[in-house]
């Protein structure tokens, strides 16, 4: 437990000063660093009990309650719910104090919380010059007076960047992969579980497909983050030594005895478990691939595939988007999050995007967004609050999770649609359904196995996702492509958030 | 009940002001208007229940005894056994708090107690200006840097 306590002298009475600071909500009009504040469930900044929601000029956003307020004493108490960074139990007071002489005002803002031992330096650094220090000083320039002496600018948050979505799986057997037979083939292989070096280029022998099996010999290889957890043993899909990836596209190379729906030389694309993709050429079931039509090459199929059945199934069968529907989409840059906001406009509903950064932005708005929010300055609560009266979205497909879940509940009508389709800032952890009646609200959970196991479910999504990239309603922007021997660069690119759009593999 | 109360800034580091305060016997050091000062029993000046027996420059005595020190919060609280101003129940806390920035302190002084009738807003004041702001001016000069 760290405790931090800052201390200074404003040249202003001290009721005045506590006006200001009684205001829990207040903040907005006199801290540097608050870029938007709210006090949740309408109550007043005074209530005990309230909770503020706001964001940073810097990005992030964070809920903090207020526990104690005492008019005689001048003094507030807050904790942290939550936020962008490692505060935990992070309780603080402000206390106010006159300054009989040259009425003034004595200011003392302390807290205790607990950091992660290796950013105890820098979280401490951070919560003293950018949170109080800068505090004091923002104080003092709203009011027209002095804090004295001139404080040194201390740096300001920097929220830790959220990951991009990964869609969940089902996790069937991985198959054997290094059997012994004729062909060769080039693949990469995850010799042990680690970072992107673990991803190594091997020649390997591909069997003949056996009895209702097929053989492929793949063009363009998806890259998703979901091959990131099996490589480094996050999800139990991958048992080393094994070959990463579950998206592609290729040709029918052979057949074996029993097939009669495919034919060899027939292009097909498929995105689905078990892992095997990142290879020139790999065994699969034929009810598990789609053929491709000739309106869709190969590279926007291994690049799309996954991500357009997820937005297919979603926008039509987990909830049916309608025209005129407010939908709210979170990380509206990302793979699955363009396509939503793409198809969902197209489909005539009002998308609410919200991306992480200004420089993410563009991607939704192209989409057709009617709205962008970058929701480390902006609270999209308020903003789809404004954009229906007051009603909220009737639908928020949140891959975020833990960060935004409690605002997306915030941010729905009545009658309103959760659904949750991945969690990359951390589960949502255990919620009361009882809560969900204040609304009618409607939540789901849906997981990406369900809705294109079997074949039926197959054909429904691919062709919609095929049909609305020829119509138009839907574009891939051109995937980065690298060698497959570059696999790891690949890998590395991925998680340094450095790329927008899709990667592939190119044998 | 009264209640008086005065604050300051002094322009030191807290640790530096309270070094002078907290000797209980040193009032002749620091404040303008106690001639002599002497703890009674031949006590040091921090032990806990002593008694300080001291001569105001106008001639009035007064005792008081120490109720408490803190070298962790900086503070000392003291009543009175007897004076010229007829008190009861009287109570003072002098107590420094660090000011970060700048490296200054906040000093307060303040004191509780019951006056005779009819004596309390002279009481207050007497005790208000010419004791505690008296006091904390006093300070604020010898650490004027």
């Amino acid at each position: 437990m760290v405790s931090i306590v800052e201390s200074a002298v404003i040249d202003a009475p001290v009721d005045e000063v506590w006006r200001v600071l009684r205001d829990f909500n207040g903040h907005l009009a006199w801290h540097p660093a608050i870029a938007t504040s709210r006090i949740e469930d309408g109550l007043p900044g005074d209530a005990v009990g309230a909770v503020r929601c706001f964001t940073l000029k810097q990005g992030g956003m964070l809920r903090e309650q207020l526990l104690v307020l005492d008019d005689r004493r001048h003094e507030l108490t807050y904790c942290l719910l939550e936020g962008p960074l490692p505060l935990f139990d992070y309780v603080a007071t402000v206390r106010l104090r006159p300054v009989t002489d040259g009425n003034a005002t004595f200011w003392q803002w302390r807290s205790t919380f607990r950091p992660p031992l290796e950013r105890k330096d820098e979280m401490v650094g951070l919560v003293r010059d950018g949170i109080y220090r800068a505090g004091f000083r923002g104080l003092a320039d709203h009011l027209g007076v002095r804090a004295r002496p001139a404080l040194s600018q201390g740096p300001m948050m920097q929220p830790s960047p959220v990951s991009k979505p990964a869609t969940a799986l089902s996790s069937p057997s991985v198959r054997p992969l290094l059997a012994t037979s004729t062909r060769e083939a080039e693949a990469i292989v995850v010799e042990r579980h680690g970072g992107p070096e673990v991803l190594v280029a091997k020649t390997i022998a591909v069997p003949d497909p056996g009895p209702g099996e097929v053989l492929l010999r793949h063009t363009a290889i998806g890259v998703n983050f979901i091959d990131v957890y099996c490589r480094t043993g996050y999800f139990d899909l991958l048992k080393p030594p094994g070959i990463p990836g579950m998206e592609a596209a290729g040709r029918i190379e052979a057949v074996g005895s029993g097939v009669t729906a495919l034919r060899p030389g027939e292009r097909v694309g498929y995105a689905c478990p078990p892992v095997g993709a990142y290879a020139t050429m790999r065994v699969m079931q034929p009810d598990l691939v789609v053929r491709l039509p000739d309106t869709i090459d190969d590279e926007t199929a291994a690049a799309g595939l996954l991500k357009g059945m997820a937005a297919s199934f979603l926008l039509h069968d987990v909830h049916r988007v309608e025209p005129g529907e407010v939908v709210v989409v979170h990380a509206a840059a990302g793979g699955v999050g363009s396509l939503l906001t793409q198809w969902a406009s197209a489909l005539g509903a009002r998308v609410v995007a919200t991306v992480s950064t200004d420089a993410k932005a563009a991607i939704p708005r192209e989409g057709g967004a009617e709205v962008v929010v970058v929701r480390r300055r902006e609270d999209f609560v308020a903003v789809v609050r404004d954009l229906t009266g007051g009603r909220g979205a009737s639908v928020v497909f949140d891959a975020i999770g833990r960060d935004s879940f409690h605002q997306s509940i915030d941010a729905l009508a009545q009658r309103g649609h959760l659904v949750s389709y991945g969690q990359a800032s951390g589960p949502v952890g255990s919620w009361d359904i009882g809560a969900f009646a204040s609304k009618s609200l409607r939540i789901s959970r849906p997981n990406y196995g369900h809705y294109t196991g079997t074949p039926d479910d197959l054909a429904v999504q691919s062709s919609r996702f095929f049909s609305a990239l020829e119509k138009g309603l839907v574009r891939m922007a051109t995937p980065t492509r690298f060698r497959l021997s570059q696999a790891a660069e690949a890998h590395a690119s991925l998680e340094a958030g450095v790329t927008t759009g899709s990667l592939i593999l190119v044998p | 009940m009264s209640k008086v109360y005065r604050s300051a800034v002094i322009d030191a580091p807290a640790a530096e002001v309270w070094r002078v305060v907290r000797d209980f016997n040193a009032l002749p050091a620091w404040t303008p208007f106690v001639a002599d000062s002497r703890i009674e029993q031949n006590q040091p000046s921090d032990k806990i229940g002593c008694v300080r027996n001291f001569r105001l420059k106008d001639g009035g005595q007064i005792r008081e005894r120490l109720l408490a020190l803190s070298d962790y919060d900086m503070s000392c609280t003291y009543s009175i056994l007897e004076s010229p101003m007829g008190v009861e129940n009287y109570v003072a806390i002098l107590s420094l708090t660090p000011v970060t920035d700048g490296n200054r302190t906040f000093a307060e002084w303040q004191a509780e107690f019951d006056a005779p009738a009819g004596r309390e807003e002279a009481l207050t004041h007497e005790i208000g200006t010419g004791v505690f702001e008296a006091g904390l001016v006093a300070l604020k000069g010898r650490f004027r840097r």
